[in-house]
């Protein structure tokens, strides 16, 4: 099985960094989660519902949705503040890159550990840059938002292609493929990393980090 | 095809794509209601979250959208439509985007009903909440209030793009492949909003005192607060219960939330469970509709943002359209312009009447054609030439013909105002003159009074006729001089130039 991997571009000032971040990550979030499983006898299960919410940037031009988990969005913020800060030490015009990779766990026999077969992943490329004066700021506000619409698009297109996913587990294999460490929603099982390349483009990663998401953390 | 198709599947399919249909017009007419929607997560399913997610009904938008699809589905031929316009409080209407649920012939005879099309129309449902956010009417919508509202309009039929203008944009949503046809849902919006950008948006009262004329006979005996400009005359007269829709039969009916982790060939164990009309899920529908007018409100400044788009005598207008097994009926250009009756205040009137009051004198009077004189016809602004073409009493630039009956201070203050040079700038004197962002009264010397004081200062010294004609003829007789001087140092001149380049 091939891993989709779908690539998203955007040029944002330092402080857009942050909200242009969440805004694709839950995006797509929003594609990848669903209702908690409630498994129940004769191997039916029942499905919970996912709530939704709009959320206004403060400092791009742009709304989004995301899933109503206070849970979730923590994470995510942790991790996008994470990435943001590693931005920001490496130097003014920071190039990085931050990936959502959703994948599932294949159990390995001892004493080999448990594999992570990914089989979505998408990267998103930012590029910092440094604006003069206020009137630039206020173009750039309305342009990044512009395009945050236009990767918004890209995700939907791309998710409404219907390829691959995973399929419906049993109660048994349920935390193969979901994450079922939250309380109100059930994402697919996923991990962010990110990547920093310095402002002379050497290359990736002195500062490479892994934020795993696991339920069973060995 | 359907022979391919269980009774069953051919039935939650039916099930799944109604409800589909109404949760996509929910969708979309609640994004445009201005405000930021927020629903909760629930881990234990309630049976009354359509495709796991928490969209919450609107009454009247579920009525609308039932009364346009009349018992069909949309289908091959007949798609469902939102569209969604833009009203100024000054009666002009612009249509912003068509959103389209269309059927197409393509099958999918492969894929499980109750299982892989109900989650990837879940997963379309997700797309349309992102979608909605990123097309301009969100952020129009968003700052609807006083200037203008959004409105919507559902119709089935043929799809109509007319409105939106030269260089639409369309962006597809996403589609799902079912046994019977592929659905399809996508926007067509606008991308010239020329309009909106040559209007000048005045601060004027708030537009639901517009609407609620414009659009409504307000029914006998409800008492509905002057902000309340949903018309809701949808509803038969009797019916006074204010919250429940009694056309609303077979809403409480549960969706899906049992699937079967089972092998393929028994996965057709889940089923839908159809219920009564359970009060639970009565109640549902009723809290949220317990005012069903304020449903509607957005918050902003106390307006109604999004009203059905009804148009005046409304019922029949809508319901013309959509005669129910006419396929090719659709919803003729309407309801949204509202041509006639939008035009409450007609755009002279403002005019008119402030030339009751004042005489403003000058480029803009208000005086009819025929007594323009010669001079004025002959030379573009002729009637700012010195005076001696025409004499100040038949000028009707000074004195225009139909003056009003109010004696005007203008008058008196023409001929006694002095001013060293010529009347020339009496011309544009303005009685009752109120600059913007000065106190009246309060100070000694106001804004006004500053301005009129020294409107008319006396000319500069070296503007003045005969000064000029002066100095004219001394550079005149200096000018070959000059000419000479600049001809010796011509390669200066040409090194200055190269140095710019």
């Amino acid at each position: 099985m091939n891993c989709r991997s779908e690539v998203l571009e955007v040029t944002v000032e330092a402080r857009q960094v942050e909200e242009a971040m969440l805004a694709l990550l839950h995006t797509i979030l929003l594609h990848r989660s669903t209702g908690k499983f409630h498994y129940k006898k004769e191997g039916t299960y029942s499905i919970g519902t996912v709530g939704t919410m709009d959320i206004d940037c403060d400092f791009i031009d742009f709304s989004f949705v995301r899933v109503s988990s206070e849970e979730l969005d923590r994470v995510i913020r942790r991790a996008v503040s994470e990435f943001k800060d590693a931005l920001g030490n490496s130097g003014s015009d920071g190039m990085g890159q931050i990936s959502l990779e959703f994948y599932q766990k294949k159990k390995s026999r001892w004493p080999f550990s448990d594999e992570c077969i990914p089989w979505e992943v998408w990267s998103i490329k930012v590029n910092v840059v440094n604006l003069a004066n206020e009137q630039e700021r206020q173009i750039c506000r309305e342009k990044v938002g512009e395009k945050l619409g236009e990767k918004v698009i890209n995700v939907v297109e791309v998710i409404n292609r219907h390829e691959y996913l995973p399929k419906m587990p049993t109660q048994s294999e349920v935390d193969n493929v979901f994450d079922t460490s939250l309380k109100d929603v059930q994402p697919y099982l996923y991990k962010i990393t990110y990547q920093i390349t310095d402002s002379l483009g050497t290359s990736v990663s002195t500062t490479m980090r892994r934020l795993i998401k696991d339920t069973l953390a060995l | 095809m359907d022979s391919d198709l269980s009774p069953q599947d051919k039935k939650d399919l039916d099930k799944f794509i109604k409800f589909f249909a109404l949760k996509t017009v929910q969708v979309i007419v609640q994004a445009r209601l201005g405000e930021k929607i927020c629903t909760r997560s629930s881990s234990s399913p309630t049976g009354s979250d359509w495709f796991n997610l928490a969209i919450k009904d609107i009454p009247e938008v579920t009525h609308e959208a039932k009364k346009a699809l009349a018992g069909q589905l949309p289908g091959i031929g007949r798609s469902m439509c939102v569209e969604i316009s833009l009203k100024t409080s000054e009666g002009d209407s612009m249509e912003l985007e068509t959103w389209c649920l269309e059927m197409n012939e393509k099958c999918d005879k492969d894929i499980k009903v109750s299982y892989t099309v109900y989650n990837r129309l879940s997963v379309l449902l997700k797309s349309l909440l992102a979608i909605t956010r990123v097309t301009p009417a969100y952020k129009l919508s968003r700052k609807q209030g006083h200037d203008y509202v959004i409105l919507y309009r559902i119709y089935f039929g043929e799809v109509q793009l007319n409105g939106l203008g030269e260089g639409f944009q369309t962006v597809r949503v996403g589609v799902v492949g079912t046994p019977v046809g592929t659905v399809t849902l996508s926007c067509a919006y606008r991308t010239n909003l020329a309009f909106m950008s040559n209007r000048q948006f005045e601060r004027s009262a708030p537009i639901m005192g517009i609407i609620v004329d414009h659009f409504v006979d307000p029914p006998c005996g409800v008492q509905r607060p002057a902000n309340v400009g949903h018309p809701c005359n949808y509803r038969a007269p009797d019916e006074d219960d204010g919250g429940l829709f009694a056309g609303v039969q077979d809403s409480q009916e549960v969706c899906t939330t049992s699937f079967s982790t089972s092998p393929p060939s028994q996965l057709y164990t889940s089923r839908l469970n159809y219920h009564p009309p359970a009060l639970a899920g009565a109640a549902d529908l009723s809290h949220p509709a317990a005012n069903p007018n304020q449903v509607l409100h957005a918050g902003k400044e106390g307006g109604v943002v999004l009203v059905p788009a009804h148009p005046h005598a409304a019922d029949a207008h809508l319901t013309a359209e959509h005669p129910p097994n006419t396929p090719g009926s659709s919803g003729d250009d309407d309801g949204m312009s509202q041509s006639g009756e939008g035009r409450s205040v007609s755009p002279s009137d403002p005019v008119e009447s402030l030339n009751a009051f004042t005489r403003k004198i000058g480029a803009f009077v208000n005086k009819p054609t025929t007594q323009m004189t010669a001079a004025n016809l002959d030379l573009p602004f002729a009637a700012f030439a010195p005076r001696g073409l025409d004499s100040e009493e038949n000028d009707p630039m000074v004195q225009p013909p139909d003056s009003p009956a109010c004696p005007s201070p203008l008058q008196a203050s023409l001929h006694s105002q002095g001013s060293e040079s010529s009347g020339q700038q009496d011309d544009f004197v303005m009685v009752d003159f109120r600059p913007a962002f000065s106190k009246d009264d309060l100070l000694p010397m106001d804004l006004g009074t500053f301005y009129r004081e020294f409107q008319n200062p006396p000319q500069l010294a070296s503007l003045s006729l005969h000064i000029s004609s002066q100095s004219m003829a001394d550079d005149l007789d200096s000018l070959p001089e000059k000419l000479a001087l600049y001809e010796k140092n011509i390669d200066e001149f040409d090194a200055f130039v190269d140095m710019l380049q």
